[in-house]
């Protein structure tokens, strides 16, 4: 049960029934206007294959009139519009699954009345019998008790019903091509906005896959669960003593200084933890530092360069993301690219198709495919290799804190505030910057070509 | 128009009915690889050693109920949000309240901390007709107005009960009332991917912490546990065994599990990789619903937070209840361990957050001299026993 109402619900229920009420007339009122030939948006007609839908309007073309008319910023024009378009007042042509209304050329249309959520206030789901009943009585109050009021709002409804009318009676009438798909239009309109997609055929497939779909015997899932236990039994703070020592509990915070991201030499559980999974030696950025300098001295570094990038694509802004394909496409996966990655004909095949149009995950094939390689290959050299036993070697082990509970009192006195997450962001991103920098690959061409104008 | 999606001879009576034949059938093939439970399983490992759980460090400045709290990467700042509409920004360890965001006039439902350095707020207006979601992106300035440069990213079409950044401060996953999912680009408030399946208000979800990074746990007011592919937004397992609504899913952190708190009192646990349930934690004394609930760093301990304003540690194999917590005035909304796995950090209703931790005995130094005194006292006994 959702606690946020159980407190005054009836009460809460009955201001929302009356706001949700003065806000739909409110809405309707505008939406009238909206479409009004002279004052409304411009409409004009959309060619459909054979046919023409009539009544389109554009995106833009909204937000500026919903802007204009109400004072206000373009940004909060969009939120309202987005509001219409997610209630049903308005519903889009193209990508009719998303919701949202956009500020650019993307066509919209008015929703029939016959659709308009307050038409809703008919019981058709028993679900809200009993809540609609309530709404019907408390109109039926709220319209005795304002007769006057009742006058002019049956008046302002009548337009509503013969514009509603004559609709349904032209489109009865002459159920022409184009009427019948706009019909369909704000059908499938409707529908979208008070039912999700979700019917039974649809539950019937999933359950259809869910049978299907591959399972793993309970002994081997739950003996892995179990072996994850064990292997990080030591190092979960709650079981086993952190070393130095557990800074909440003593007030000293040696366990954080000395497994911050860029120490010089990291601690021993700390190197132990990245020999568990290559998926905790690369989250660790430490480990992943460590790992790099392996790879480099086996000159493969190109494959986790790629995975990195192709993170930094899946996890990034939409707007980078054309720009950032480009560059991956360039450095590691065009011919002759100068780290380029070795992965098998098909998957690169797919991955160049999908780059024409790129998108969020168009890199994930051939992430995935070298993510692998490295788990089962790279991964298990590493952890064999000189690079991971020096740092094993090198690793601390610091001494078990004892404090006196005089040292606690002074601790407690003296918390350290430590170096405060932007500014250690703000590093981050200066590294990041000169690696890439000392990095990048040299462009032999044209380094040759300096050297010949030099001569 | 009722029966869109219909087939040639089909009814809705006809689909019902293979609808619960696929049921059964799911739950056969289900119950083919089941050949052990956890319980089974978990006596190979050993008993937990007496856990010595202690709530040492209160953070009191709100003035309402704490609805949400988040741990910040660092490991010892937090982020708190509250009913009276006030965000605010701690360093937990040294107690100091960095950055206080006032937005008055709304109940801050959920708050968030992103992975670099922006915070998310889920603001509802007073009567839940806001239903947004925004991003403040943080600085090093602690008088700086950060209620001004806080930018709309999502909007439902009901309240927003959850929301989580992905590994990225650019993309945000909420959970709403009107029963969806959605996936946002932050920078332009783009909508990227809506997942739709509940049947009625999901009411959180987690992300899940495996190498590919893809998939994402859901639950909800219709009692089911969904799990959905970010990149197609299918839905791709589902779980209904839960009696009452799923307030909290927490992923184990393996990814190959996880876990929910409910209003019908228990806590479950789900194998992904067997498709099923393995574990419920109840106990005929706890008849409080759960709100909240997150795994200690190996996966052994579940801590959950109850209406009864307490917080219960499950030995997440054997299925006991290791120990509880006290200490809380009224009831826990959220817990959440630290990302270090060193401490618990809880929110309540009586308008304070906690932080807690394990009290391990051994650098405790006066304990050590204790046992050793005992130590020395029963070898003199022993002694003196025996010379008689």
């Amino acid at each position: 049960m959702l606690w946020i109402h159980s407190d005054s619900f009836h009460r809460l229920s009955l201001l929302l029934l009356f706001s949700f009420i003065h806000l739909c007339f409110q809405l309707e009122s505008i939406l009238l206007e909206m479409q009004d030939p002279k004052i409304g948006v411009k409409g004009t007609e959309q060619k459909l294959n054979i046919s023409t839908i009539p009544h389109v309007i554009a995106g833009n073309d909204i937000i500026a009139w919903i802007s204009n008319k109400m004072k206000t910023s373009t940004e909060e024009a969009q939120a309202f519009g987005t509001m219409l378009v997610a209630y049903g007042y308005i519903y889009p042509l193209q990508n009719h699954k998303k919701l949202v209304m956009c500020n650019d050329s993307s066509l919209y249309r008015f929703q029939t009345p016959y659709f308009w959520p307050t038409q809703k206030w008919v019981p058709d789901d028993s679900d809200y019998g009993i809540f609609t009943l309530l709404l019907h009585a408390v109109c039926l109050c709220f319209i005795q008790a304002h007769y006057n009021h009742l006058h002019e709002w049956l008046n302002h409804k009548w337009d509503f019903i013969v514009m509603q009318a004559t609709e349904q009676y032209k489109a009865g009438k002459e159920r022409k091509k184009p009427d019948r798909v706009v019909f369909d239009c704000q059908e499938r309109a409707y529908w979208m906005v008070n039912r999700p997609p979700v019917s039974l055929s649809n539950s019937n497939m999933f359950y259809q896959q869910a049978i299907m779909r591959s399972k793993v015997k309970s002994s081997v899932s739950l003996g892995a669960l179990v072996k994850y236990i064990t292997t990080y039994k030591n190092h979960d703070p709650f079981l086993a003593s952190c070393l130095p020592s557990n800074p909440w509990q003593t007030d000293h915070d040696a366990y954080w200084t000395l497994n911050m991201r860029r120490v010089e030499v990291p601690t021993k559980m700390r190197v132990e933890r990245w020999s568990f999974s290559l998926f905790e030696l690369l989250s660790d950025l430490r480990g992943r530092d460590d790992f790099k300098i392996f790879l480099k001295k086996e000159f493969s570094g190109e494959n986790l360069a790629f995975w990195e990038a192709a993170e930094e694509l899946k996890w990034g802004t939409a707007s980078s993301m054309s720009t950032k394909a480009e560059t991956i496409f360039k450095t590691f996966l065009a011919p002759g690219a100068p780290r380029w990655i070795n992965i098998d004909g098909r998957t690169m095949g797919l991955t160049v198709k999908g780059l024409e149009h790129p998108h969020r995950y168009v890199l994930e094939a051939a992430q995935t495919h070298v993510f692998m390689l490295m788990k089962k290959d790279t991964f298990f050299r590493y952890l064999k290799s000189p690079t991971y036993k020096d740092i094993q070697k090198k690793a601390l082990n610091p001494e078990q804190h004892n404090f006196s509970p005089a040292n606690l009192e002074q601790n407690a006195l003296n918390r350290s505030p430590g170096i405060h997450p932007i500014i250690l962001w703000q590093q981050e991103e200066e590294e990041k910057a000169k690696v890439a920098a000392a990095s990048a690959p040299v462009d032999v061409k044209a380094m040759m070509s300096k050297i010949d104008r030099k001569k | 128009m009722a029966c869109q999606g219909l087939q040639k001879g089909e009814t809705l009576e006809s689909l019902k009915r293979e609808s619960e034949t696929l049921k059964k059938k799911l739950e056969e093939e289900r119950n083919k690889l089941n050949d052990v439970e956890l319980h089974q399983v978990a006596e190979k490992v050993e008993v937990l050693s007496a856990l010595s759980i202690k709530t040492r460090r209160v953070l009191k400045g709100h003035g309402n109920k704490v609805l949400c709290m988040d741990w910040c990467k660092d490991k010892r700042r937090m982020v708190s949000s509250s009913q009276d509409g006030k965000v605010i920004v701690w360093d937990a360890f040294t107690l100091n309240k960095e950055h206080g965001v006032p937005l008055p006039c709304t109940w801050v439902l959920a708050c968030a901390y992103a992975p670099l350095r922006s915070l998310c707020l889920i603001m509802n207006g007073y009567l839940g007709l806001d239903n947004k979601c925004s991003v403040i992106p943080l600085s090093l300035d602690k008088n700086e107005n950060l209620a001004a440069k806080k930018k709309s990213v999502a909007m439902h079409t009901n309240y927003v009960s959850g929301c989580s950044f992905t590994n990225s401060d650019m993309q945000l996953l909420t959970s709403s009332g009107d029963g969806t999912c959605a996936l946002w680009d932050v920078e332009s408030g783009q909508l990227l991917q809506s997942f739709h399946g509940h049947t009625a208000d999901v009411l959180s979800l987690d992300l899940a912490p495996s190498e590919t990074g893809n998939t994402f746990v859901s639950g909800g007011c219709d009692m089911k546990a969904n799990v959905w592919d970010m990149r197609s937004g299918q839905n791709i397992q589902s779980f209904e065994s839960h009696e009452s609504d799923i307030n909290c899913v927490k992923y184990y952190p393996s990814g190959d599990a996880f876990a929910s708190a409910s209003d019908d009192a228990t806590c479950r646990f789900y194998d992904l990789r067997a498709d099923r349930e393995v574990a419920v934690y109840q106990k005929d004394s706890i008849i409080f619903g759960a709100s909240t609930c997150d795994f200690s760093l190996s996966g052994r301990l579940l801590f959950a937070g109850y209406n009864d304003y307490t917080i219960n540690v499950w030995d997440v194999l054997k299925g006991t209840r290791a120990t509880i917590l006290f200490g809380h005035e009224n009831r826990v909304s959220r817990v959440r361990v630290s990302p270090d796995g060193t401490a618990l950090g809880s929110a309540s209703w009586d308008s304070t957050l906690r932080v807690s931790w394990s009290f391990s005995t051994g650098s405790n130094y006066i304990f050590r001299f204790i046992k050793l005194l005992f130590w020395v006292n029963s070898r003199l006994v022993l002694e003196f026993t025996v010379a008689f």
